[in-house]
């Protein structure tokens, strides 16, 4: 590579740099949360007795047993059922080419850009009606909906590449269409599927709108809507606040560095095929 | 005659029967396509293309969500048009699209083509995650945090005065003029990691002969940029325009845990708005003019973007 030696440093100069900024504000959470409960101490500030013991305290007043489980109780309710309805949808409009399946497809593309808070109140209301309101169903079902758009979008995109002649064998032996989507097509399209799911489940994680308005317990909420209601209650203890966020955030974070090429892989398509 | 006949008749009826068995395994594939069809569409209809007529039902209305509601028309809209607090929400949001669109976009290409010239082993990998991890957690996590490092005695304003700025510290999110700069720094904080890994990924499709012949050439890291990067990127760019313009102006998470709308309405968007117009002051029509508004607003700001990414790219 022919570039200056100045630029180089330059260049990497700015990098850490920047990734300093990046990470700064991690430290400075984490470095708080070690202070006594309910001080006020400066933003990055090692503290002479660190208070290890908030953390338990977070995990107790944030309830984060009950939480992680609800919020996996939800991504396990939620991106399952929308990956296997969006896919058979996908499956009907890219590759069977269903009559009508342009205008479905218009359809779908549609929601794409819908902003949740463009439909977040009548969503309230509706789910009151229909009896749904603040159980779990109330955020899971919306999701399920919401998420249709850009799944099956996303699939089709997958079936539109897939050649006919593939299941031209599998019909002559008789198989049913179900068959044909079940034991055939469902396998070849693993790739897509797992990115989507991958999607699908760090947005249903870090939800916070529908779990704010749509379920009335905390306990009972994804991770973010949980964090959105310990900040009400303890916004004044800055400590406890921080340690709180760091316990919410640990699984994500984890998660992340295990699966980061994957995850950024499939943010990255997510938005380009959006 | 018979025997004449019979022999014609027999294709004949085949065919017909053909044709009939064919035009029945159409209607019958075809039925089976919709089934497949049926769950998604369901769940989409029931639960967003609903909502969103209600939502369009309930804008020409006077409801507080309990008593029998009275159509009012346009009225709605008008207040949203008069109301400086109500209309001000949207030009906020569009305020917001200087920190959250153009910041990102612009210094992601500037950081993903430093990246793509002099970090291209270990360090370019790394700032890849690292830069990438603050679009993984909850927006919700992220204003927390920085509702920490912006307070009065946080990080910031320590930096501040370690650098001998202290005249200028202040609780940022509380101040006036500074809270809305102040949310918009938390959104490039955000952002910024997104579009550059967005656009890094871009410019490794791009043919390295390229950039090899202009650095032969011996243009510097300016020159490659604008004639090279910029250009040849232009669908990732209308890519990161699309997803950072649509999360300015459907902000929400951000915005709410970090000021809720305050101080005054310097930094209310018109998500923070519906929420309070819905939910605390129980003006549905009032909300559902401004979500109507809102989706509108949205649309018709992807729709140049995604045509001017696509022409081009064609």
């Amino acid at each position: 590579m022919r570039v200056a030696r100045s630029e180089l440093l330059a260049g990497r100069a700015l990098l850490l740099g920047l990734m300093t900024l990046t990470v700064l504000p991690f430290i400075s959470i984490f470095l708080t949360a070690l202070h006594p409960s309910g001080t006020v101490p400066s933003g990055l500030d090692w503290p002479a007795d660190p208070k290890w013991g908030n953390f338990v305290d977070a995990f107790n007043v944030a309830h984060m047993t009950e939480l992680l489980a609800s919020s996996t109780f939800i991504v396990l309710a939620v991106v399952p059922v929308s990956l296997v309805i969006s896919t058979m949808a996908a499956f009907a409009i890219g590759f069977l080419r269903i009559p009508g399946g342009r205008v479905l497809l218009f359809l779908f593309v549609f929601g794409l850009t819908l902003p949740f808070g463009g439909i977040i109140v009548p969503l309230y209301y509706l789910e009151r009606f229909m009896g749904i309101y603040s159980g779990r169903l109330a955020i899971v079902l919306p999701l399920i909906g919401l998420y249709m758009p850009f799944a099956v979008f996303w699939m089709r995109a997958h079936f539109i590449t897939m050649p006919p002649e593939i299941s031209e064998a599998a019909r002559v032996d008789g198989a049913s269409t179900w068959d044909l989507f079940w034991h055939i097509h469902l396998p070849l399209a693993r790739a897509p599927i797992s990115s989507l799911g991958i999607l699908m489940a760090v947005w249903t994680w870090n939800q916070f709108l529908l779990a704010l308005v749509l379920v009335e317990d905390p306990n009972q909420r994804t991770m973010a809507g949980a964090l959105g209601a310990f900040q009400g209650h303890y916004a004044t203890d800055v400590p406890l606040l921080c340690a709180g966020t760091v316990l919410i955030l640990l699984p994500t974070l984890v998660l992340f560095v295990l699966f980061q090429r994957q995850i950024i892989a499939a943010l990255l398509q997510g938005s380009v095929k959006g | 005659m018979t025997s004449t006949v019979t022999p014609d008749r027999g294709p004949m009826t085949s065919a017909v029967s053909r044709w009939v068995f064919n035009s029945r395994r159409i209607r019958r594939e075809t039925i089976i396509g919709w089934l497949f069809v049926a769950p998604a569409l369901l769940m989409y209809a029931v639960f967003v293309l609903l909502p969103l007529l209600l939502s369009i039902a309930y804008s020409f209305f006077r409801w507080d969500g309990i008593t029998p509601a009275t159509w009012v028309g346009l009225k709605n809209y008008q207040t949203v048009l008069e109301v400086p607090d109500l209309l001000g929400t949207i030009f906020n949001a569009f305020k917001l699209v200087i920190f959250f669109s153009f910041i990102p976009v612009t210094l992601g290409l500037v950081v993903a083509s430093v990246i793509h010239r002099v970090a291209n082993g270990r360090l370019g990998a790394v700032a890849r995650t690292v830069l990438f991890l603050p679009q993984v957690i909850p927006l919700v996590a992220a204003g927390i945090i920085w509702g920490w490092l912006l307070a009065l005695s946080g990080l910031v304003n320590q930096i501040l005065s370690l650098v001998g700025l202290g005249g200028a510290t202040r609780a940022w999110l509380g101040d006036f003029d500074w809270a809305l700069p102040a949310v918009g720094l938390i959104g490039i904080w955000v952002l910024l990691g997104f579009c550059t890994v967005l656009l890094l990924t871009g410019m490794t499709k791009v043919d390295p002969a390229l950039f090899e012949s202009a650095r032969i050439d011996g243009a510097g890291w300016f020159k490659e940029f604008v004639s090279i990067t910029v250009p040849l990127l232009r669908y990732e760019i209308g890519v990161c325009f699309t997803v950072t313009v649509i999360a300015a102006l459907a902000a929400f998470d951000i915005v709410y845990v970090s000021t809720a709308g305050g101080p005054g309405n310097s930094t209310a968007v018109p998500g923070i708005q519906i929420y309070i117009l819905a939910f605390t002051e129980q003006r549905i029509g009032l909300a559902s003019a401004l979500a109507v508004m809102l989706m509108i607003l949205v649309v018709v700001a992807i729709l140049p973007i995604q045509w001017l990414s696509r022409e081009r790219k064609g």
